[in-house]
């Protein structure tokens, strides 16, 4: 028994280290849970991007669930992001807005004309400011905002199909359980 | 001509280096030398979200530059350490503080070690005890030495 003792303390470092590996693929590393995540989403009021003049805060958008999607001309993995939404955004039963993130007008225009506009609404923060106050480090963002203005589920980097089906729509669907 | 040439690149290297570095961390109007130094001092207990193992002074990401605005403005608009922090713990969660508090998610963090080490006391208490019973049994283990350990014979 005692000759078999550094084997089990051996084998007992392989299981912590196995454990390690598996529990590190199975989150992303970078993401950072938010401590927003269930607390009412920051007050804010952002002109549109298609008309400038006009802004939409807050209270707003009140009374109905959104997704605020951050996203932004120069960032990458938003153009890896963008079919999905273009795909799965009309079938997620929330609208959609866009969040344009430290972005020129200009280009923001210009990659939306390329790409294609999946968003109901699109809202721009060209000083970053706001993105501040929701937690924003790195586009593509998502947050899922109920009708009462509550953050109620949070993505950090390209929504994918897997995650779409996995999280986004779970969240939803208990989302609308809650609010009838 | 050659060596001209060369002195030319040279030189233009050293300008352009100097530029980038000029690029990287960009002057900011500070009211005077001990805010500076308050600045430097707390964006350096900050750890940049993005770029996650450099601090918000040393990291060249944009939003890291944001927030060293964001914290010089509050700086001028007089406001403490701790409450920059908890602007931004409340925005970025405890991720952004190199040194984390100790929370119910943070107490293995701060316990382990401890833990660790009481339970390698243990571990060396129990060998001694059965190094000691199986001297007491053994022929040649003389009668002075006490089969009771008090600790002190290592």
């Amino acid at each position: 028994m005692n000759r078999l003792l550094p084997f089990f303390g051996f084998m007992l470092l392989v299981v912590l280290f196995g454990f390690g590996i598996w529990w590190n693929t199975q989150h992303d590393q970078n993401a950072i849970p938010s401590p927003l995540l269930n607390k009412p989403a920051p007050a804010f009021n952002l002109p549109k991007l298609y008309e400038p003049a006009q802004t939409v805060s807050k209270a707003d958008l009140l009374g109905q669930p959104y997704l605020l999607n951050v996203f932004a001309s120069w960032c990458i993995e938003c153009g890896a992001e963008h079919p999905v939404l273009e795909a799965e955004g009309p079938g997620l039963g929330v609208q959609l807005v866009g969040y344009n993130y430290k972005d020129a007008p200009a280009d923001a225009k210009r990659w939306l004309a390329e790409h294609g506009n999946p968003y109901n609404l699109l809202i721009a923060d060209e000083p970053g400011n706001t993105a501040i106050d929701f937690g924003v480090y790195g586009a593509p963002e998502s947050f899922l905002i109920d009708a009462k203005g509550v953050i109620r589920y949070k993505h950090i980097g390209p929504l994918t199909p897997d995650v779409v089906a996995k999280e986004l729509k779970p969240a939803i669907a208990a989302m609308q359980k809650e609010v009838p | 001509m050659r060596p001209g040439l060369l002195r030319v690149i040279f030189m233009a290297l050293l300008w352009f280096g100097g530029v980038v570095h000029a690029q990287a961390i960009e002057p900011m109007p500070f009211a005077n030398h001990a805010q500076e130094l308050r600045f430097q001092h707390l964006t350096q207990q900050l750890r940049c979200p993005m770029c996650q193992n450099e601090t918000l002074a040393d990291s060249n990401a944009p939003i890291a530059r944001d927030l060293r605005n964001q914290i010089f403005q509050m700086m001028q608009q007089g406001r403490s350490d701790d409450e920059i922090k908890q602007y931004l713990v409340a925005r970025y969660s405890n991720f952004v503080l190199y040194d984390p508090p100790l929370t119910s998610g943070t107490w293995l963090l701060w316990f382990g070690p401890l833990l660790i080490l009481l339970g390698g006391a243990g571990a060396v208490l129990v060998v001694i005890r059965k190094r000691n019973r199986g001297a007491a049994v053994a022929p040649e283990a003389s009668t002075d030495h006490a089969p009771t350990d008090h600790g002190d014979d290592w």
